[in-house]
């Protein structure tokens, strides 16, 4: 409680300040979101872990001529030591740049993923709002029943028929994963077509196409974000889970879903290959939500859950 | 009560029909053909092939052959396994894919609203703390690094339970909770939710002025209310439930149906994908269907017709 009091003088204090230098959304939500130690440090983590990926596999390549592909089976499964700090796999490759390249790949799908689905989803809903009447209720039907199709199972079919590309698999995850942007999108732009701003545009003489991508998308920005951020993670593990049934990324590519089907496959003896890429996935998935969380809790408080 | 429901399922006739035509013509559309798997068919041989399961017919007629032998309940002939037809792959499958779903459905909701209403009614404690990071620990581990932890740590060092198999109530237990954790997380932190909303609405003080006892308006009217949100997650949760089973049956071994969709996805087994998507469409909407009624009880405000 005493906290809590602490908090609103603070509060009102920098909103003083703030009614004085005027005061965005943006500007509220980094406000909010630097008070939140968890989401903060969750960023921390996820900048420090995307440096890592990039640079990592790179730096331990010239530093001591490790690579993710070469294989060596004099190495042979070798517990973590200082020279390998993760261990090495069944075929001698050093696991701690095989495990940064496959969290560098699950990365890249899943914000990709995430990307191509808030674009489809965001579009789709506002049209669809935009146009209300027997178009909106005609897509949003096409939504329900998309809504009723066994999700993954349609991404394993896509997957099938696609191939297994990696540039394949964003676009299947994608594809499947717009349908909560769309009615997200939807309910803001029901009520934001309404308001004057979109009366004097279209008085303006300001196409549909003009106030759907210049007035209503933008407007839309906060909770767009919000579900993008919460989607990235559960693109990470859906390109996981796919990579785990061998639909995924093909090896010898790693990527984290195919490191831990790896690692489950040898855990009895060579436990090292299960709880490193495990471990990092976990703490991906983890630092994401937190991320997310925190950042649904500063664009938008009433969505606090 | 019954004209309700017979008109909503009069509503699922046209979504229906949609989802048969969609997956169909995904199936069939695809490239690649159920018999031009590893090895080369004789010509004559192929023919009498597809004469035998209908492929040589156009396919609208084939379409229509479809439609009228699933009205009759039969969905046609596995290709992969000519032996058997696709009725009996489901019915020896599903079931155990249904136990399975169900008892991690039960373990999520046991441990989640458990979890949710420690962390509501002691806000901000050291107990809330804890069980809602434990709930996003919970959302973090993907259930194909929990399983093969659990039989890691579980069945092969403290050799308590079964690793893998099927048959008595020992093995459900781990892929149960394997598969339920992520629901038992979510379901805790919309429970917390939920009863933080209603907690300090003005009829939860009406019943403690009314001085009912504080365990009598924790689950009779707080939970009650807290409970909705739960509720409407119910139907996705179980929906991905159940095509979250895959992953969790192949590291159990269990002989659910999951790893018979991959398989069949793979070989272009038209028949039996198309029957387990479609079992699985069916039965989603049958969840949805059943959490709006649910809902108009919980709920008096809401009017389910």
């Amino acid at each position: 409680m005493k906290s809590l009091q602490q908090e609103t003088v603070a509060g009102t204090k920098s909103d003083e300040i703030d009614l004085i230098a005027g005061t965005s959304l943006w500007h509220d939500a980094w406000k909010r979101l630097r008070k939140n130690n968890m989401a903060l440090s969750s960023g921390v983590i996820m900048v420090c872990l995307g440096v890592a990926c990039l640079c990592g596999p790179a730096l331990l390549g010239i530093m001591w001529g490790y690579d993710a592909h070469t294989q060596n089976l004099a190495y042979g499964p070798q517990p973590p030591s200082l020279q390998h700090p993760f261990g090495t796999d069944f075929y001698g490759r050093d696991l701690l740049v095989r495990v940064l390249t496959g969290a560098r790949v699950s990365l890249s799908v899943g914000v990709l993923a995430a990307l191509v689905a808030a674009s489809i989803g965001t579009i789709y809903g506002a049209v669809s709002s935009y146009n209300g009447g027997l178009v909106d209720s005609f897509m949003m039907r096409i939504v329900d029943i998309l809504y009723a199709l066994p999700y993954m199972f349609l991404v394993i079919i896509l997957v099938t028929i696609l191939g297994k590309s990696l540039l394949l698999l964003f676009l299947a995850l994608g594809a499947v994963g717009w349908l909560l942007t769309a009615r997200v999108v939807r309910g803001q732009v029901m009520s934001l077509k309404e308001q004057d701003f979109i009366l004097a545009a279209r008085s303006l003489g300001t196409t549909s196409r003009g106030i759907i991508f210049r007035h209503l998308i933008p407007n839309t920005l906060g909770p767009v974000i919000v579900t993008f951020t919460l989607t990235v993670p559960s693109m990470i593990l859906q390109e996981a889970f796919l990579s785990f049934l061998g639909l995924g990324v093909q090896p010898p590519q790693p990527s984290l879903g195919s490191l831990i089907n790896d690692g489950a496959n040898q855990m009895l003896v060579f436990w090292w290959t299960l709880v490193f890429p495990g471990g990092i996935m976990a703490i991906m998935l983890f630092a994401l939500n937190f991320l997310g969380d925190g950042i649904r809790d500063a664009l938008d408080p009433r969505m606090k859950i | 009560m019954i004209r309700l429901l017979s008109r909503r399922l009069l509503e699922l006739v046209p979504t229906v029909l949609v989802i048969v035509v969609a997956s169909f013509a995904l199936v069939r559309l695809a490239p690649g053909s159920p018999f031009s798997s590893e090895k080369e068919i004789p010509a004559e041989i192929r023919q009498k092939l597809e004469a035998k399961y209908g492929f040589d017919k156009p396919l609208p007629e084939q379409f229509i052959r479809y439609l009228g032998n699933l009205l009759k309940g039969d969905l046609g002939l596995s290709t992969k396994y000519p032996q058997r037809t696709v009725n009996e792959i489901i019915a020896n499958g599903f079931p155990v894919t249904l136990t399975l779903a169900a008892v991690a459905l039960l373990w999520s909701l046991l441990v989640g609203i458990t979890a949710g209403i420690i962390g509501a009614i002691r806000q901000n404690t050291v107990w809330d703390h804890a069980a809602m990071t434990a709930a996003l620990v919970g959302i973090s581990v993907p259930s194909f690094v929990l399983g093969p932890l659990l039989v890691l740590v579980v069945s092969l060092r403290l050799h308590l339970l079964p690793p893998a198999g099927w048959g008595d109530w020992q093995h459900v237990v781990l892929p149960g909770l394997t598969l339920g954790t992520i629901y038992a997380a979510s379901i805790a932190r919309l429970t917390r939710g939920g009863m933080l909303e209603v907690i300090r609405s003005d009829f939860i003080r009406t019943a403690r002025a009314k001085g009912l006892s504080e365990r009598l308006i924790v689950w009779r009217h707080m939970l009650r209310g807290a409970l909705l949100p739960v509720v409407s997650y119910l139907g996705p949760a179980v929906a991905s439930m159940l095509t979250g089973s895959v992953v969790v049956e192949k590291i159990f071994n269990v002989p659910g149906i999951g790893p018979y969709f991959v398989d069949a996805a793979f070989n272009r087994d038209y028949f039996l994908v198309m029957g387990i998507v479609l079992l699985y469409a069916f039965f989603l909407l049958f969840m949805n269907l059943v959490v709006d009624i649910l809902y108009g009880f919980l709920d008096p405000r809401i009017d389910v017709s």
